[in-house]
């Protein structure tokens, strides 16, 4: 069978895989539909909390983005897995015990506000919807790029599916898929790596594979990589740094942050029945993550090896790589390299005109190794590549059989289908439960709310592919500024809704308010006004980074610092809590007597 | 809230401060302050703060929270406040 048949076969037995759940798992009322019911056991909301989170960016991008910066990358790698620690331990037991279906819920609750929730709704949209951009943009690219379709006929397509099991089923039928998209995405992920850690080292684990030996060597993979990597003009595998150590100390902590503050996750943890199965599960949630989280440093590093190597084949036998023969000759490249030419991924352009790659450092600082390079008569690396590749590729660079290309598109859409529907919930039942039901009309009936929200996971299924097909500029900056509004608006106000009893409604929201704000102040300063080109305000703050060095994407943890510092300020100078919310934080602290979650206001 | 909960409460936050002190040490402390420092040493063909960085500190977040899970059973047990 020739690979586009295979990719069709395998994407569409995904795909009816997901429509028959659709069609087992319809919500009948308004507790299916923003809680599956209440029932679901850890394991499975462990597994379908994976999916929810593992996203485009986590399968598609992060591998190639940890083999570009190496060592560097791994404050993706802890930051999205750390914040499961401060999830289990600071929020999701407490707000299961609480017992509603939404997290602005919560906060108008426990503030006795409606101000305060308004705040929450508005932070949970913003955040949620930039990050379902990236997720339509990402389903987009796979389809495209593997099934030979239009980028928009990719996400209408994607929209499709999503809407048969989110509309009709809720968190019931977005739960039950999920479950099915983490089997199909782990399997993706983890059988390349497999075969590409058993041919660099012998070893079938992928994670024992990067702390091996080469084939045939007593040279481990690690250090032979930081060779080929310096021979190349690169910076050391094993230690570059992006930026400094404190902005890689800062953006680590804010992607924590965020992580447990994004309320998409959150909410799947008011599916399970008791406080105890919340904490269960989120340990569960963690290591069905850890699988793909501790294989992706394998696939960085062993990709990046593997690419360096067929453009130039002295790195590995150590010979010299300046030597004109070494460089791969253009005509002879491989057929991938044809394959993702085409899509725009991987360019090359022969500046020296000799015929042959060059794939390396060109802005290295190193003057000794300029020297050598413009001896070889190098004229600038000659090889563009999008660290997507990395993934999408690999089984081609590989030389890995039809079908296992064909498991990572159903792979990569998987990932992105699973965030896009759990972002869809949290928005829809944002709107229907906390708008419509806490705002707008308190005496809708259950059947009323529940059709509202169906309407508003229609809508927002909508929006979300308008967005995806008309991705606004800022596309790219936008999953950063959704962490940044998790950390520094929702996680510090909902902990201290349970670790502070006298938190006051005029704390919470001042805070929510600052940290928001100053956070969104430092962002647009340096990518504009609402990402509008052209009204970036630098100068104002003092230059690029100007707050001890620390890049705007990681500015959240920041943001959350003076949340908390304004919310006790405010709160010293304005009056407690009433009595009933006091009692109201004891009862959250304490398992016993946790119901079914419900939505009564 | 009575003495009771009080002393549940103190329990509680005694635990979440150890869990957190070694959710620190291993992602902050040997994963990026110290993996210099721990970089000299190696665990098969893995720098030692290389390995927290990229690996460790995951496997450790693991089991941080299920022995937190456990722990959290016992004190509810120690204070009659678990679920039924």
């Amino acid at each position: 069978m020739d690979l586009q048949t295979t990719i069709y076969l395998v994407v569409g037995l995904s795909f009816a895989l997901y429509i028959g759940i659709a069609i087992w798992a319809r919500a009948g009322s308004t507790s299916e539909f923003y809680v599956a019911g209440g029932g679901v056991g850890p394991r499975i909301n462990g597994m379908a909390t994976a999916a929810d989170w593992m996203s485009a960016a986590s399968f598609i991008s992060m591998a190639g983005l940890i083999g570009y910066m190496g060592y560097g990358g791994a404050l993706f790698l802890m930051g999205w897995t750390g914040g499961y620690v401060l999830l289990a331990l600071l929020l999701a037991p407490y707000l299961r015990k609480f017992g509603k279906f939404t997290v602005p819920q919560f906060i108008g609750d426990r503030y006795y506000s409606q101000t305060a929730s308004t705040v929450a709704v508005i932070c949970l949209l913003v955040a949620s919807l930039t990050y379902i951009i990236g997720q339509m943009t990402g389903v987009g690219v796979a389809f495209s790029r593997f099934l030979g379709v239009s980028n928009e006929t990719g996400i209408y397509v994607g929209m499709a599916i999503v809407f048969t099991y989110a509309v009709f089923g809720g968190m019931k039928g977005i739960t039950y898929t999920q479950v099915a998209q983490y089997v199909v995405l782990i399997f993706a992920y983890t059988v390349p790596a497999i075969f590409i850690s058993m041919h660099l080292t012998g070893n079938p684990i992928p994670q024992l594979g990067l702390g091996g030996d080469m084939v045939g060597t007593d040279m481990s993979l690690l250090q032979k990589l930081d060779q080929i990597v310096n021979d190349l003009g690169f910076g050391k595998y094993t230690t570059a740094l992006p930026g400094s150590e404190l902005n890689m100390f800062v953006y680590t902590m804010s992607l924590m942050i965020g992580t447990a503050g994004l309320p998409h996750v959150i909410m799947r943890f008011f599916t399970v029945p008791s406080v105890h199965a919340a904490r269960l599960s989120a340990g569960w949630a963690l290591v069905f993550i850890a699988i793909l989280y501790t294989t992706a440093p394998a696939v960085a590093a062993m990709a990046r090896l593997n690419l360096h190597a067929t453009v130039n084949t002295a790195v590995v036998s150590g010979g010299d790589v300046f030597a004109p023969e070494a460089s791969l000759k253009a005509e002879e490249r491989p057929d991938w390299m044809k394959r993702w030419e085409v899509t725009g991924l991987l360019k090359f352009e022969d500046k020296n005109g000799d015929g042959r790659i060059q794939y390396y450092n060109d802005k290295s600082k190193n003057d000794e190794f300029k020297a050598k390079a413009e001896a070889a008569g190098w004229k600038g690396s000659e090889l563009t590549v999008n660290r997507d590749i990395i993934v999408l590729a690999n089984p081609e660079i590989a030389m890995l059989p039809n079908w296992v290309i064909a498991l990572v598109a159903a792979g990569g859409l998987a990932a992105a289908l699973s965030t896009a529907a759990g972002l869809l919930l949290a928005i829809s039942s944002a709107i229907s439960h906390d708008l419509v039901k806490g705002v707008f009309n308190p005496n809708i009936s259950e059947k009323g709310e529940l059709m509202a929200g169906k309407i508003a996971m229609a809508c927002s299924i909508v929006v979300a592919g308008y967005l995806g097909l008309n991705p606004p500029g800022f596309a790219a900056g936008t999953v950063a500024l959704a962490f940044g509004i998790a950390a520094s608006s929702l996680f510090p106000a909902i902990m201290m809704g349970i670790f502070s009893k006298k938190m006051n409604k005029e704390g919470a929201v001042a805070g929510m308010l600052a940290g928001l704000g100053v956070t969104l102040f430092y962002v647009f300063a340096h990518k504009g006004l609402f990402f509008i080109k052209g009204t970036e305000y630098l100068d104002l703050i003092g230059g690029a980074n100007s707050f001890f060095g620390i890049t705007p994407e990681a500015f959240g943890a920041i943001g959350a610092l003076v949340n908390f510092g304004v919310a006790f300020l405010v709160d010293k100078f304005t009056k407690e809590p009433p009595e009933h919310i006091q009692h109201l934080v004891e009862s959250v602290r304490t398992p016993r007597g946790a119901k079914a979650v419900d939505g009564s206001h | 809230m009575d003495k009771q909960g009080e002393a549940y409460w103190k329990a509680t936050l005694g635990l979440l401060t150890k869990i957190l002190a070694v959710w620190f040490l291993v992602s902050f402390g040997a994963g990026i302050l110290f993996a210099d420092m721990l970089n000299g040493i190696h665990l098969g063909g893995y720098p030692l703060g290389f390995w927290f960085a990229q690996q460790g500190s995951i496997y450790i977040f693991v089991a941080l929270i299920f022995f937190y899970a456990k722990k959290m059973d016992q004190i509810d047990r120690k204070f009659d406040v678990h679920e039924d």
